[in-house]
């Protein structure tokens, strides 16, 4: 599949934006390291808000016909990039009720419930956004609920590196926020492994006789029929040499696991300061879009049987 | 009604006149037009409903040449119309024909990561996406004669490897070659259930290309008494 830079950073931003909301409000339901101040949990709270509108926003430049981009809500009841827009949508309001409860000092009830159903979005919709591809029975790589998964994984595991950055720039005791970004960052390391492994065997996936009948014998392909590039080879046509996605796979683990793990480590023994944390939060969200153009390029539409592959 | 077409590989002899014909009709049917990039240029490229490849089955001397043509299969079970998130995308309850509103498609490319048969196409031009409309605006009309009045494609077909017609009616045309060719639909194992539906290729006596007798030292001194009087 031809890597599209904008869904790249759309799902990898609004990813971290919803992690980083939903570990927000664990943060302060349990006044994880003495708690946030109100001004700095709007702070937060605006700034995951940012990061999924800037999201967003970036998933409309690879429409190729935007006005219309509105229509997409309406078909909730069958599509999931439909039910995704929707949830999203209904994310925002829910999330500044929790924002404007915190500012305006309300009730706790109405704090922790409104909290509570934006953080449950939070998580509906990132799922939503791995279901896109995870429900597509055209491309084997996708069509596994590790996709899910591992969306909602990464998603939190950046987030969670966001949250202890601000947790090291507000001066709190950062001890929890190690200890949960740890937690979700090793998930987040073992489900992508998982995938990696479980993708590598070629499973019961469409072969070249099924996808043209011809079952008797070897099938091959003579001519695509067309003298250039289509539609079709510019979507589906992308290839990349399994020694560079080893490569890069390696790279996914070093950079987006294994320096902000490291950075953990730094935090916890006080050296490196705010700048560990920077690190550790930039080289998670570097490392998920790098898996994120991974899981792209590695993708075998069944449609390359059409254009000489033997098996997808 | 389930309107469909039947391509017969055996007949199909790659010319490429369903493609032109199709082409050439609906650039200015109500799905049109169909654009091109660069049609004279060094990267020629474009919009199409219907695209034919050419395959190879088994080794010498079993090889066989398939010609395959490939357009919509307007299936049963389409995931282009399901995962739709506009509506653009439906399937017709009276015929199940499946085409694209041009005025709600969003040009998101997501029914064509979902069509496993390559059946849709995105048109730069216009930002929406295009597909095989079954000629919709030619089978229902009534301004053409009875016989004219099937996809462009099959009535231009010089070898007659195309069928159109209605595969829920047990005893139309398709049906019944379907029936006795052994028809059948691709990929059956992405349970589409396409439509359209394929004839495969007779099979043909094995021509056997060994005949010579093996010869012994008679004949070897035979030809070598050949080869000196040609000198």
């Amino acid at each position: 599949m031809h890597p599209a830079f904008s869904v790249i950073f759309f799902t990898v931003a609004s990813g971290a934006g919803f992690g980083l909301f939903s570990l927000l409000f664990i943060a302060d339901t349990f006044k994880l390291g003495g708690g946030f101040s109100q001004d700095q949990l709007v702070a937060g709270g605006l700034m995951a808000m940012g990061l999924v509108v800037f999201g967003l926003l970036s998933s409309t430049f690879h429409l190729a016909n935007p006005k219309n981009a509105w229509r997409a809500f309406s078909r909730f009841r069958t599509s999931w990039l439909s039910r995704e827009g929707v949830f999203a949508m209904v994310f925002m309001p829910l999330a500044l009720i929790y924002l404007a409860s915190i500012m305006f000092d309300a009730p706790g009830w109405l704090r922790e419930t409104s909290g509570f159903l934006t953080a449950v979005l939070a998580w509906i919709t990132v799922f939503s956004t791995g279901m896109i591809y995870a429900c597509l029975k055209t491309i084997r790589q996708w069509n596994t609920p590790l996709v899910p998964a591992n969306y909602l994984a990464l998603g939190y595991a950046s987030g969670s590196l966001l949250l202890l950055l601000g947790a090291v720039i507000a001066g709190l005791d950062t001890t929890p926020y190690i200890a949960m970004s740890a937690l979700i960052v090793s998930i987040a390391a073992v489900l992508k492994a998982i995938y990696y492994f479980w993708i590598r065997s070629p499973g019961l996936s469409p072969t070249i006789n099924t996808a043209t009948g011809l079952t008797r014998a070897g099938v091959k392909l003579l001519d695509t029929g067309h003298t250039h590039g289509t539609f079709l080879t510019q979507e589906f046509g992308f290839k990349l040499a399994r020694k560079k996605a080893g490569l890069l796979k390696l790279l996914v683990f070093v950079i987006g696991f294994g320096v902000p793990g490291l950075m953990l480590v730094w935090v916890f023994n006080q050296q490196g300061g705010q700048l560990a944390a920077v690190v550790a939060a930039v080289a998670g969200l570097a490392g998920a879009a790098m898996e994120r153009w991974l899981f792209f390029a590695e993708a075998r539409h069944v449609v390359n049987l059409y254009h000489g592959a033997q098996r997808c | 009604m389930r309107l469909g077409l039947v391509i017969d590989l055996d007949v199909c002899v790659g010319c490429h006149a369903c493609a032109i014909a199709c082409k050439e009709w609906n650039a200015s049917g109500t799905i049109g037009p169909l654009s091109d990039y660069q049609p004279y240029g060094a990267e020629p490229s474009g919009v199409w409903f219907n695209r034919i490849r050419h395959f190879e089955m088994d080794e010498y001397p079993n090889n066989k040449t398939i010609n395959f043509p490939m357009s919509c299969n307007h299936c049963e079970d389409a995931d282009c119309v399901t995962v739709c998130p506009t509506g653009a995308s439906y399937k017709r309850a009276e015929d199940g024909i499946v085409l694209v509103d041009q005025d709600k498609c969003m040009g998101c490319n997501y029914c064509s990561w979902a069509c496993p048969y390559g059946a849709r196409e995105l048109d730069r031009s216009s930002g929406t996406m295009k597909k095989c409309t079954l000629c919709v605006d030619r089978i229902y009309d009534q301004n053409l004669p009875v016989e004219e009045r099937q996809p462009s494609c099959v009535l231009t077909c010089p070898a007659h490897a195309r069928m159109f017609g209605d595969f829920d009616d047990p005893d139309s045309a398709v049906s019944r070659v379907v029936r006795e060719r052994g028809g059948y639909g691709l990929m059956p194992e992405l349970n589409y259930n396409p439509t359209n539906q394929y004839l495969p290729p007779r099979r043909k006596p094995v021509i056997e290309i060994d005949t010579q007798p093996k010869g012994g030292l008679k004949e070897s001194i035979k030809q070598f008494a050949n080869r000196l009087v040609r000198r």
